[in-house]
Order: structure tokens, then C-alpha cells, then sequence
């Protein structure tokens, strides 16, 4: 495996009985952006807390620049970290904030301020020198634990769901502000978030952790068109999943035998005929037709419309299955659409083979 | 300080001296405890030998028995007004309009802030124009007009917790404001009006400075007759008497600690730190 | 937030009739006399001022209450550290310990240090017969150490309570937000959180100030004649020479060393930001 910044072999993190992180390795290159994406709970912050040097492995190492940090303590490790909360010392102006950091590294008077008033340029606030994070908003106040971690130019950088206090709009805008800064600065950068439009936005690559293990990881369009695993094709965007045997599995290409009929789709690893199996198809992936007695040729699902979900730059049509389930459709909205769809109509969602993917049916992913 | 970084010394070396001052807090009082046990009427520690005899002492004297039912006699009645007026004015303060609430609030607590010399001294001058010094109702009107500061700060701070909505939306339900409170606010700070009321058994039954000036040979509670004696020869019997005092006290935090399991931490520490022995 | 009703204005008369007419008419009563016994006029005041029996007595009263406090922020923080600190069961246990000598009386607790200081007593026992460190029996009581231990002990929970208080409320991510910037431990300790424990330390401080400048019994006990504290001398000149004119004034000047302490202390936290 190449040796990039980062690197992480198999680290666990046990607290008593629960084990929070099961066997994490994953590799960071020079300048990435890499999102940790999962549900609360999930392990993230616990991994990210171990690469600062905040909490002990259990099992495992981890790598800085090819070297085990270990035995390093936290201070000592030069890593860039904003956390929840922003954790600003509530007792320091911005000013003497972000040059904490530099005091620690006993950096001289006119060289800390110099490079203060550069980082505050950087993140917009100059002239907030003299204030107290009590007297600045949310979104000031994260830009000051911004500049704070980057102020002494670490290597890496990493950040515990930053944006998780502030509202839509100004998350969004901060975001590409993040996303800027980073392709400014060119630090690495490791990303904890719940969100996964967030982690689509801002990543280079996104790994998905579910209970403690890492499930996928890769840029998102990989998981987004080839997720390995349920919960990583429902995690990230929507999806719908419907359940069948596998009839035939041959290279690639699968067959499962479904409530709805036959469905073809693309399967990653190898699958055993009569094993269970899900199909995932991406609701703007299928298309709709009116609905017609006999069975169509080709993958379709037959069905009513029980709901019609107008959100502006697409419709989201909700059916009622033939076989009992309910498929969620959607149709980006173009001008005056001629092929809408009301509640009752019949129709068929049909799709393509290669945009459909074929998971396992393990039963710990099973039911979420 | 975070995670397995902090060497093994400065931990270790705290806990070693938190054990030693935790032992400085304690260790004072078991030994009056231990000393009270003793075979020799001397005050040495350890004691030769195990005995019960000062207890039967004390039990046998008439001088100490009636120091104890003076104190409780005067205990129980100023408890139970102090509570009373107290929860009234708590009540009053964190939910009627008062003019000059601020001031009213100071001059209620001002008894706990002046020191009690002063607050000795003052009474007896006016008790003693009023023909209350050296009686039983003196003591009493004493003891609660010391105890109504820390019942009002304790149910002050209950009521706060209390979200007046609650009584809000028992109004909407069809209740007077009356019935408002006595069946929803008052269940709630129930436990803080509690906790005055031992608060201010044990400001009483402990209390000595303010005592020691309004009682007299006839009217004379257990600490001032333990004041006299610890000034002059002293034996077991005394440890005795202290030890009895000392399991009041502690079967009363004992109490308190248990009727506060539910409330917050900082809030327990806060109500507590204005706790009966407070300016003396 | 109701609308706060009038009706209840009359829940509050009771305490206010009871504190003001046993408490706030005599204690004004008593101050007034400072300048009106034995006649109307200064002259009680001048007499303390002039008498050194009286300047040093206000003096050790000082000293003594300064010493003490001192002694139990030493004593105070670490417990109050550990406290915050703890994990669940400690910390209820070691609030309860520090409450314990809290809820008990000061007269049994001053003595048992009587107990414990005398020559014959169990420090110098320990010292002597077990563990043979020194020949001859300490001095610790009747002077101004036993004034010193004795009230150390009594006014420490009020130290470590507003200090555990305060303490608690720091959030653990400042500390570890400073760790990740580079500092070390001592750093991280003298940088961050001993400045934000700070409004936790002046408050114990001014309490265990304000409340040692008036004490009573356990000087009383534990002093000699050298360590007499405005206390005693308001009660000697009640008990024995009935001059309430010169009590008054001594009261007069103790009320304003404590309500001073008071107003400078919240003055000068609340002038830096």
C-alpha cells in the first residue's frame, strides 16, 4: 500500500463491553479531503479522537508520515483540530486564541502577530482581534477554531462535525468556505459528519462507518453507483431496496428473483445461485410509464401511486408495488412536464440493469 | 488531564493528598467519637479501654438531660415557623410582583451574612429590653429568625428550577392559581422545603454564639452547657454529649442526601454550601 | 414567563416582619450605640484607633483570617479537582465527606481538635512515641497555630464548594482543544484551566475571608492571649464591662471589613470584562 500522511491498521477502541471502533484501516494521501460519514454512535469521533491523541487504542497503530505516533503524546503530535463546540478559551480574545498555539511553540511576539492577522484575513474576520467568543455568532466563532488550527500550519488537519450548530444557509456557506480553504492551504484533512450531502460536497474520498466498522470507502461517486453493503447504499443518497433469490450469477451480471418478477442488476462479488440477496435502485434512476395489464419486457415493477411529492427541482412519486412494497420514484421537474403522474394512476417504474446493484442480504444489515 | 497521556505521577500524588485531607475532615470527629468510648476519664486518645460509662453519665445526669430537652424544645417550634415563613417568602419572591423584591431579598438573608457576634450581641441588647433575654420563647424567636435565610435560599432556588409554565398550563385546565400550585409547584420543591426544614433542626440544636448570650441557668440548650463545661475540667462526658450531637447532624445530611438523589449536582452543592453552620 | 401576580406580595411579610424586627432593629440599634454610648460622638472609634490592645486585635483578626484562607485554597483545589474530576460514585462520596463536618457543629469539631492538640494528644503522640521524630511535645493549641488548624478545618468545605462548583462547569474540550495546539500539561494547566477555575477560587476565598473575620468559638478555644479576634472583644466588652458603646463600634468596623471585602471582590471580577 502506498504511504501516504496517515495511516491507520486496524485500530480498535474497546470502553469495557462496547466496542466503539472495530478494526479501522484506511490510508490518507498528502492534501485529500476524507470524510468519516455515519450515524451518531457510529465510531467517527472516537477514530478521530485517537489520531489526535485524545484517547489510547485499544489494538492497532496508527502512522504519521510513515511513523508510529503512538507513543506520542497530544501535544506533541502537530495536528490541526476543531472540535463539536468549537472549544474557544473563554477567557482569550480571537487574537490570543489562535496564537495559543503559536505561544506553545514559543514563536516571537512580531512573528504571532504577523501570522495572526494573515489567518484572520484568511477566514474573513479582521478586526475581530480584541473580541471574546462570548460576543461573536456560531458562525464567527467557527471560523476562529478554523484559523486556530491552522494557524501553526499542521499537516493535518481534522474536524469533529463542525458545522453541526449552525443553520442550513450558513452551514452550506461554510462548507464551500472549508472547501476553498482547503484547496488554498493543501493540508489533509479528516471530516467527521452525520450529513451526507455535507460529506458529498466537501470530500475527495468518503469512508462510511456503521457501528464502529468501516463499511466502504472511496470517492463518492464510488459509493454512491457501487455501494458494497445496504447500509452504505441507503446512508449515502436514497435508495430502494427490494429483496429476492438469486437466480442466475453469472460475471457481473444478476438476476434475483423478486415479489416484483424477475430484476437484473450488477453484482460486485461473487454471488451463489438460491443465496438471498437486495437489489438497490437510485429513485431517479427509474423511469415511469402507465401502467399496462400485461408484465412489460425488460426490468419493471408495476404498481399505484399513492403519493405525489412536489420539491421544487424534482417530483417524488411514492408506489404502492405490485409485490407489496413501497418504490420511491423521482423525476426532476422540466418546464411543463408532459409525463406527470397523479395519485391512483397506474403505472410501471422500469430501470436499467447496470444502474441497479446487487448486495448481500447479511442479516446484521438486515432490517435497519 | 484527557486520555492515557497523563503520566502516572501527578494522579497518583493528588489522590495520595486528597486522601490525607479527606482524613483531616473526618478523622477530628471519629476521634471525639472513639474518645467518648473510653475506659479513663481522661481525653486520651486512643482510650485504654471501651466503656459506655459516660453515655450512662449523661443519661443518668439532670443537668444534661434537660439541656437536651430544652434543645429540642426550642428546636422543633423555630424549625417548623422558619420553614413556614421561609417557603412563604420563597414562594412570594420567585413568583408575585414585589416592589423592592431586591431589597426585601437582602434583608431576608442579611442574617446569614452579618456575623452572628454581631447578631448575639444586638439581640441581647433588644431582647433583654423586652424581657425576652434568658427565656425559652427568646431562644426561639432567635433560633428562626437565623434559620429563615437558608430555607429561603433553598426553596428560592427550587422555585427557580420549576418552570412556571407548569402552573400555566394547570390554569389552562381549569385550576385556580391556588390549587395551581399546591397541586403541581409545591409536589415539586417539596423535597427543597425539606431540606430547610432539617437545615434549620440543625442550625437550632447546633446553634452556640447567639445562644450563649440569650439563655440562662434555668433556660440552657446542650451547646452552651457544652460550652461552660469545655472551658473548665473536662471529661469523656463531654465527648458523649458531642458524639450525640454529631450523629444528628450526619443522620440529618444522611436524610437530606437522600431526598435530593434526584436533583442535580451543582444544585446540591450550591444549597448546601450555605448549610447551618454557616457565619459563626 | 407569567405575569407575575400581586396577590402573593403578602407571602413574603412574615419572614420580612420576623428578620426585621428581631434582627435588622437590633443589629441597627446596636450600631447606632457606637456613636451615641456613652455620650453622642466619636469617641468609641477613637479609642479603638488609638488603644494597640484593639489595633491588634483588628490586626490578627486579619492576619489570622487571610492565613486561613490561603491555607485552605492550598488545601482546597486539589480536592475540589478531584471532586470535578471524579467519576460518578467518588464524587457523591466526596461531596458527602466535604459536607459532613459542614452539617456538624463548629463546637464539637473545635473540640476535637482540643482534643487532638494537646500536649498529650494524638499528634503529639504520634509524633513522639511512634514515630519518634521529635523529644518534646508541640505547642499546638493555645496559640496561633491551633486558631490556624481548628479553623482550616471548619472553613475548608466552604472553599472547596464554590470551588467544585465553578470547577465543574469547565468544559473537558478546552483542555483537550489546548493539548491538540501544543501545550503541555503543566501549560495547559497554568493557561487554561487554572484561569477559568479562578472565579471559583475568589468566591471560596472571599467566604472563608468573610466568615473567619467574624469567628468566635474557635479562637475563643483555641487561642491564646496573643491571638484574640474582634469576636472575643465583643463579647468581652458586652460580658464584662457592659460598654456596648465601644461593642457597637467594633461591630460597626467588623461589618465593614466583611461588606468592603464583598464589594471589592465583585467590583474588580466584574471590572475586567
Amino acid at each position: 500500500m502506498r504511504m501516504g500522511l496517515l495511516q491507520l491498521n486496524s485500530v480498535s477502541k474497546i470502553f469495557d463491553t462496547i466496542t466503539a471502533v472495530d478494526r479501522i484501516s484506511f490510508a490518507l494521501a498528502e492534501g485529500e479531503f476524507l470524510s468519516l460519514l455515519g450515524p451518531s454512535g457510529s465510531g467517527k469521533t472516537t477514530t478521530l479522537q485517537m489520531i489526535a491523541g485524545l484517547t489510547h487504542p485499544s489494538s492497532g497503530e496508527i502512522l504519521l508520515a510513515g511513523r508510529p505516533i503512538g507513543p506520542l503524546p497530544p501535544y506533541k503530535r502537530d495536528i490541526g483540530m476543531v472540535f463539536q463546540n468549537y472549544a474557544l478559551f473563554p477567557h482569550l480574545t480571537v487574537a490570543r486564541n489562535i496564537a495559543f498555539p503559536l505561544e506553545m511553540r514559543r514563536m516571537r511576539r512580531a512573528e504571532i502577530a504577523r501570522r495572526v492577522a494573515a489567518v484572520l484575513k484568511l477566514v474573513d474576520l479582521s478586526g475581530f482581534e480584541g473580541r471574546y467568543p462570548q460576543q461573536l455568532s456560531g458562525g464567527q466563532q467557527q471560523r476562529v477554531a478554523l484559523a486556530r488550527a491552522i494557524v501553526f500550519e499542521p499537516k493535518l488537519l481534522l474536524m469533529d462535525e463542525p458545522l453541526g450548530a449552525l443553520d442550513k444557509k450558513l452551514r452550506e456557506q461554510m462548507q464551500l468556505e472549508i472547501k476553498h480553504l482547503h484547496k488554498r492551504l493543501g493540508v489533509s484533512i479528516v471530516y467527521v459528519t452525520h450529513d451526507q450531502d455535507e460529506a458529498l460536497v466537501m470530500s475527495d474520498r468518503i469512508g462510511v462507518f456503521n457501528q464502529g466498522r468501516l463499511e466502504q470507502i472511496g470517492t463518492v461517486e464510488e459509493l454512491y453507483e457501487q455501494p458494497t453493503t445496504r447500509f452504505v447504499a441507503e446512508f449515502v443518497g436514497e435508495t430502494n431496496v427490494i429483496r429476492g433469490e438469486v437466480r442466475d450469477g453469472a460475471n457481473g451480471c444478476c438476476i434475483l428473483e423478486t415479489a416484483e418478477g424477475p430484476l437484473r442488476g450488477r453484482a460486485r462479488q461473487a454471488v451463489t445461485t438460491g443465496s438471498a440477496a437486495l437489489i438497490s435502485v437510485r429513485p431517479e434512476r427509474l423511469r415511469l410509464a402507465a401502467g399496462q395489464p400485461a408484465r412489460s419486457d425488460g426490468d419493471g415493477i408495476q404498481g399505484h401511486i399513492c403519493e405525489v411529492i412536489y420539491m421544487g427541482r424534482l417530483r417524488k412519486y411514492v408506489l404502492d408495488t405490485a409485490g407489496g412494497q413501497k418504490l420511491i420514484v423521482a423525476r426532476q421537474v422540466a418546464g411543463v412536464e408532459a409525463n406527470s403522474f397523479a395519485v391512483g394512476d397506474a403505472v410501471v417504474a422500469t430501470f436499467q440493469p447496470e444502474d441497479a446493484v446487487v448486495l448481500q442480504d447479511a442479516h446484521e444489515h438486515g432490517d435497519k | 488531564m484527557t486520555g492515557a497521556y497523563s503520566e502516572r505521577f501527578w494522579p497518583s500524588l493528588r489522590a495520595a493528598f486528597c486522601l490525607a485531607i479527606v482524613v483531616f475532615l473526618i478523622a477530628p470527629m471519629v476521634i471525639v467519637a472513639i474518645v467518648s468510648l473510653s475506659s479513663a476519664p481522661f481525653l486520651t486518645f486512643p482510650p485504654p479501654g471501651l466503656s459506655l460509662q459516660w453515655y450512662r453519665k449523661l443519661s443518668g445526669s439532670s443537668v444534661w438531660l434537660d439541656a437536651i430537652a430544652t434543645s429540642a424544645s426550642i428546636m422543633l417550634p423555630s424549625a417548623a415557623v422558619a420553614t413556614a415563613a421561609g417557603t412563604a417568602a420563597a414562594v412570594g419572591l420567585a413568583r408575585a410582583r414585589i416592589p423592592g423584591a431586591g431589597l426585601i431579598a437582602s434583608l431576608i438573608m442579611a442574617p446569614m451574612i452579618v456575623p452572628v457576634i454581631i447578631t448575639a450581641a444586638a439581640m441581647l441588647g433588644a431582647f433583654r429590653a423586652w424581657g425576652l433575654q434568658g427565656t425559652r420563647v427568646g431562644l426561639i424567636l432567635a433560633h428562626t429568625t437565623l434559620a429563615i435565610p437558608y430555607v429561603v435560599f433553598t426553596v428560592l432556588a427550587a422555585m427557580r428550577l420549576v418552570d412556571d409554565r407548569l402552573e400555566s398550563a394547570a390554569l389552562t385546565l381549569g385550576a385556580t392559581r391556588w390549587r395551581a400550585f399546591w397541586r403541581i409547584t409545591f409536589p415539586l420543591i417539596l423535597p427543597a422545603v425539606l431540606s430547610g426544614l432539617l437545615f434549620a433542626m440543625v442550625i437550632s440544636f447546633d446553634e452556640l454564639v447567639v445562644s450563649i448570650f440569650l439563655s440562662s441557668p434555668t433556660v440552657r440548650p446542650v451547646t452552651v452547657q457544652m460550652w461552660s463545661d469545655v472551658r473548665g475540667d473536662v471529661d469523656p462526658t463531654i465527648a458523649a454529649i458531642g458524639t450525640l450531637l454529631l450523629v444528628f447532624s450526619v443522620s440529618a445530611l444522611l436524610l437530606e442526601t437522600a431526598l435530593n438523589r434526584q436533583r442535580a449536582r451543582p444544585l446540591v452543592a450550591e444549597a448546601a454550601a450555605t448549610g447551618p453552620e454557616a457565619t459563626r | 414567563m407569567n405575569d407575575r401576580s400581586d396577590l402573593g406580595a403578602w407571602l413574603v411579610l412574615p419572614a420580612v416582619l420576623i428578620v426585621g424586627v428581631l434582627f435588622a432593629y437590633p443589629v441597627s440599634w446596636l450600631l447606632a450605640k457606637s456613636v451615641t454610648e456613652p455620650v453622642v460622638g466619636l469617641q468609641n472609634f477613637k479609642q479603638l484607633i488609638e488603644a494597640p490592645v484593639y489595633l491588634k486585635a483588628l490586626w490578627n483578626t486579619i492576619v489570622v483570617s487571610g492565613s486561613v484562607t490561603l491555607l485552605c485554597v492550598l488545601l482546597g483545589y486539589p480536592l475540589a479537582y478531584t471532586m470535578a474530576h471524579a467519576g460518578e460514585r467518588l464524587r457523591r462520596l466526596l461531596i458527602f465527606v466535604v459536607l459532613i463536618p459542614f452539617w456538624s457543629s463548629i463546637l464539637v469539631r473545635t473540640f476535637a481538635w482540643m482534643v487532638l492538640l494537646q500536649q498529650k494528644g494524638l499528634i503529639n503522640k504520634t509524633l513522639i512515641d511512634y514515630l519518634g521524630l521529635i523529644d518534646q511535645p508541640l505547642t499546638l493549641i493555645y496559640n496561633r497555630t491551633g486558631v490556624l488548624i481548628g479553623m482550616s478545618h471548619i472553613l475548608l468545605p466552604f472553599m472547596v464548594l464554590p470551588l467544585y462548583s465553578v470547577l465543574t462547569r469547565i468544559e473537558p474540550s478546552l483542555a483537550q482543544a489546548a493539548a491538540s495546539l501544543g501545550a503541555p500539561p503543566h501549560r495547559n494547566f497554568l493557561r487554561i484551566y487554572l484561569p477559568l477555575s479562578l472565579p471559583g477560587l475568589v468566591a471560596g476565598g472571599v467566604l472563608v475571608f468573610v466568615i473567619g473575620l467574624g469567628y468566635y468559638i474557635t479562637p475563643a478555644l483555641l487561642g491564646g492571649p496573643g491571638d484574640t479576634m474582634i469576636a472575643q472583644l465583643i463579647e468581652m466588652q458586652i460580658a464584662d464591662f457592659g460598654n456596648w458603646g465601644l461593642a457597637g463600634a467594633l461591630a460597626v468596623i467588623l461589618l465593614l471589613g466583611t461588606t468592603m471585602t464583598f464589594l471589592f471582590v465583585s467590583r474588580s471580577l466584574l471590572g475586567v470584562r
